[in-house]
């Protein structure tokens, strides 16, 4: 269905778009959030929102719903600015027939993105002040005499005197432009946004009634498996389509350079066909051991950048009279995703449409067009939502899978993954080396701070050129984004910490101006990517959370040496007021007691219990978020028991505070999970964390911590992410608290009862007893 | 119907009876996405040959309660907001109301083993836990 079609079907009339005139500027100039310009033009009012006949107001955005809940806080904020009830908004995400190219719906950016004063929130604002200037036309009253409520702008004097928005738009085109100026409603005015509100979408979840992607069906739809190497690099030598005669329902084998895949007429036959399938592969190179993995990245060639570099590192180390050193080291994470990705495609006639889970809709659209020798403007995407993703899981590939079969046997087909084949092949959350060196002047003050990092890379988000940054593309003879090392050029321009790669407590200092949120003035941050041999991709807070770790766990490192107490050092060396607030506001609630770690008599046997504290700006300035964890050890099994995690947060004004607690509630058990157990692993040729035995994720029958949580909310300020702050900070506050519990510093991520164990009775540093 | 006796249950319900509620998890019986209540019982249906259940009552979510007329269970989750993605739904709502239905006076420990081996990737536990107990309060 075509912009056109869907809004007369929604009975809306308000209509302006010019696909033609701009089609052929796709590809080529530079749109809004980084993205090309697309045919959908985001000055344009009608771009954004629809007023129907019948009142209901329809929203176009380019920021989708994963779960974290944006699909109803984006209908709250029309709600709000335009003075509708909830249930009379209608909020369609990321088609890209209709909807606005926003670039990507991640790094917890669709809250700062149409939640302040820009995009969809200037779109509500403008409408509002367009509403009421027909109304005050129609109504001959002056526009500071009215009122807009429920649908309808009346005279304040005379509520007799009125107009609903259906009669006012009703036959006409807004066909404004967004206005800089207009105003939005100021938070203290709010009835709907700041107000816990239900989900939309939970109803129909609870009932199984809720259409995902998995449950699309189209009129002459086959079913499409894949069938991929059977090791990394693995080459195609032959396919024997023979080894399929006599399987029931299978219609065409498809093979593309690499790529392998069958099409059959039901779901179950195309797995079995796909199974059967003979193809035989010549090997890739063997893989980098994994026993030996951390030291191997520090020996590769890598491209290297200084986020910020102070110049006298070296010389405040040597002056100092004590010195701190730790290597921190974090694994290889997966997304997995619930259910294994899935996409429907419908490629016929030259033009193409593909429902898929894609968190990238337009960049989807142009690799889609890429993969099948179209135009993106004969490609339409249609978000349609998967299994949560965290992330970058199997949504863009398996959008190309589906893209390609279909193709090959111009029907509609629809691809889902199998497990093995998500997880294999997905984009991991980045394994880390983190080398920690800080100087401690006389008084116990930190005076410098040097952080050295190697993570691998390979591929991404396909973006809207890069079909090889996820293996599909790869397989059909598309390369990822090349690697070329390079050396650090000194940092310039302004402090950006987007990957939280510098520390809080460190003045992050760039061309003479402080940007971080702390005092520390000698400073180097120097990191060094590495070739990946696995695909890589952006994990909920990718490197944020790994830097993370390292820094808030060598924070306390160095805090114990100085026999100081956690909460008081780090408050010590950070300048930032509303990160310093969220310190003192998660220590106040969990009622911290004040002294050094780890806690006087340490057991060395049975049951020990210990408290721990962590804290972050995320991306340096989006969300500022700390944590108290209280756990409880096992010496006898290594088993970690956490019984109460304590945060508080503070993302500016928030949309929906039930929301809100709901994503904090689960990126702390989800970050406790990475923590405790969530390793990728592989032997010489193959990734071996294939199913839930391979990998493993907290199961739902073990004791959750009990979570608490205070929202700062800060007035005056932009409305910032939460989405990734709480599981930034898990596994520093869990390594914090079995240091205090124990005395034993865990330097490695996950906190396995074996690792744990084997530190706890050889009481050394972890790394010394590697697995 | 007409199937091939060894295609697993699920393949059944979702594809060719087009329903939603049970889900494509891991297809190993490692996950509990497939979930349905066969004979009283919560089975993984990506496992079971649809053979196996011939002439049995199978319910599935989406045979609970309506969207205007939730299950009590369901409109215990919709009370406690107990979702994001919403994808695992269907397998803790149908395990916890198989065992509680089967004794309605199941401990916390009873519980938790049910759905030791079910996985919600959002971690949602903590409130899907508070809508299973307060599903077993009404219940008791």
């Amino acid at each position: 269905m075509k912009r056109r079609d869907f809004l007369k079907a929604s009975g809306a009339l308000v209509v302006s778009f010019g696909a033609a005139s701009l089609a052929d500027r796709v590809g080529l100039a530079q749109g809004q959030f980084g993205t090309r310009a697309s045919h959908i033009d985001p000055a344009q009012l009608d771009s954004w929102i629809a007023i129907a006949a019948d009142g209901r107001v329809t929203v176009y955005t380019g920021k989708c719903e994963l779960g974290q809940g944006i699909l109803t806080a984006q209908a709250q904020l029309a709600a709000e600015e335009l003075s509708v009830p909830l249930d009379r908004v209608t909020v369609i995400m990321c088609d890209t027939d209709v909807c606005p190219d926003q670039g990507t719906t991640s790094g917890s950016q669709s809250t700062p993105t149409n939640f302040n004063e820009r995009n969809l929130a200037l779109a509500a604002a403008t409408a509002r002040q367009a509403l009421l200037k027909l109304a005050s036309t129609r109504l001959g009253v002056p526009v500071d005499q009215l009122t807009a409520a429920d649908g309808a702008v009346s005279w304040s004097s005379d509520r007799s005197k009125r107009v609903t928005y259906a009669d006012l738009v009703a036959g006409k085109k807004l066909n404004v432009q967004l206005d800089p100026n207009a105003k939005r409603k100021t938070e203290s005015a709010w009835a709907v946004l700041g107000k816990p509100a239900r989900r939309l979408d939970m109803v129909a979840m609870a009932t199984g009634t809720f259409e995902f992607v998995h449950n699309v069906r189209v009129p002459g739809m086959l079913h499409g498996a894949v069938v991929r190497p059977p090791s990394v690099g693995a080459t195609l030598a032959t396919v024997d389509e023979s080894s399929l005669a006599g399987l029931p329902g299978v219609v065409k084998v498809v093979v593309k350079k690499n790529f392998v895949g069958v099409v059959c007429e039901k779901p179950w036959q195309a797995l079995q066909a796909a199974g059967k399938l003979k193809a035989t592969w010549t090997a890739g190179p063997a893989l980098p051991p994994q026993r030996d993995y951390y030291e191997y990245l520090r020996k590769q060639p890598s491209r290297d950048a200084f986020v910020v570099n102070s110049g006298d590192v070296e010389a405040t180390l040597a002056k100092a009279p004590t010195v701190v050193k730790a290597t921190y080291f974090h694994p290889y994470q997966m997304h997995g995703s619930m259910g294994t990705s899935c996409a429907v495609a419908d490629v016929k006639n030259g033009k193409a449409t593909v429902w898929s889970p894609t968190q990238s809709a337009y960049g989807t659209r142009s690799c889609v067009a890429a993969l099948l020798g179209l135009q993106p403007d004969d490609v339409r995407v249609v978000f349609t939502r998967g299994a949560g993703c965290y992330g970058l899981n199997g949504a863009d590939t398996v959008s190309l899978d589906a893209a390609l079969l279909s193709q090959a046997v111009g029907k509609p087909v629809r691809v889902q993954l199998s497990r093995k084949d998500e997880m294999a092949w997905e984009n991991y959350g980045y394994a880390y080396v983190i080398e920690q060196r800080a100087g401690v002047d006389g008084s116990g003050t930190i005076v410098a701070w040097d952080y050295e990092a190697w993570f691998p890379s390979r591929g991404g988000r396909p973006g809207y050129d890069r079909p090889g940054n996820v293996i599909t593309g790869v397989l059909a003879g598309h390369e990822p984004q090349p690697f070329r090392p390079s050396q650090a050029a000194e940092p310039a321009g302004e402090f950006r910490n987007g990957s939280n790669a510098a520390p809080s407590y460190v003045s992050g200092r760039v061309a003479r101006k402080a940007g971080g949120a702390g005092t520390i003035a000698s400073e180097r941050v120097l990191t060094h990517t590495v070739a990946s041999p696995f695909f890589t991709g952006p994990l909920r807070s990718p490197s944020r959370l790994q830097n993370t770790f390292a820094h808030e766990s060598f924070l306390d490192e160095i805090a114990a040496q100085l026999k100081a107490d956690p909460v008081a050092y780090r408050l010590r060396h950070l300048s930032d007021a509303r990160l310093k607030a969220v310190v003192s506001a998660a220590a106040k609630a969990a009622s911290w007691d004040a002294r050094p770690s780890p806690r006087s008599n340490t057991a060395r046997s049975g049951v020990a219990t210990g408290r721990g504290i962590a804290c972050v700006a995320y991306e340096g300035d989006n969300g500022y978020v700390a944590m108290v964890a209280e756990i409880a050890i096992d010496h006898s099994t290594g088993r970690i028991q956490p019984k109460r995690f304590v945060v508080a947060q503070d993302c500016g004004p928030v949309s929906n505070p039930d929301g809100m607690r709901n994503q904090l509630e689960g990126g702390a058990l989800q970050g406790l999970s990475r923590a405790l157990g969530e390793e990728v692993t592989w032997d010489d040729h193959a990734i071996t964390s294939v199913d839930w035995r391979t990998y493993h994720s907290l199961p739902f029958g073990t004791e959750a911590p009990v979570i608490e949580s205070v929202l700062i909310d800060t007035h005056g300020v932009e409305a910032m992410g939460a989405g990734e702050t709480a599981i930034t900070i898990v596994a520093a506050a869990v390594g914090n608290a079995i240091f205090d519990a124990t005395g034993v510093r865990i330097r490695e991520v996950p906190f396995t009862p074996d690792r744990i164990k084997r530190a706890l009775t050889s009481r050394v540093d972890s790394r010394s007893v590697r697995l | 119907m007409d199937v091939d006796p060894a295609t697993p249950l699920l393949y059944v319900l979702s594809d060719d009876l087009g329903l939603r509620g049970p889900k494509f998890g891991c297809g190993l019986g490692q996950c509990g996405s497939c979930t349905a209540i066969v004979r009283g019982r919560a089975v993984r249906t990506c496992v079971t040959p649809v053979s196996t259940v011939a002439g049995a009552e199978i319910v599935t979510l989406e045979g609970l309660g309506t969207p205007e007329r939730p299950h009590p269970i369901q409109q215990a989750f919709i009370d406690e907001q107990a979702a994001q993605c919403g994808f695992c739904l269907n397998g803790v709502v149908l395990t916890a109301k198989a065992v509680l239905d089967a004794n309605p006076k199941a401990s916390d420990a009873d519980l938790q083993q049910a759905t030791s081996t079910i996985l919600c990737r959002c971690f949602t536990h903590a409130r899907m836990w508070k809508a299973i107990k307060r599903y077993a309060a009404e219940k008791a």
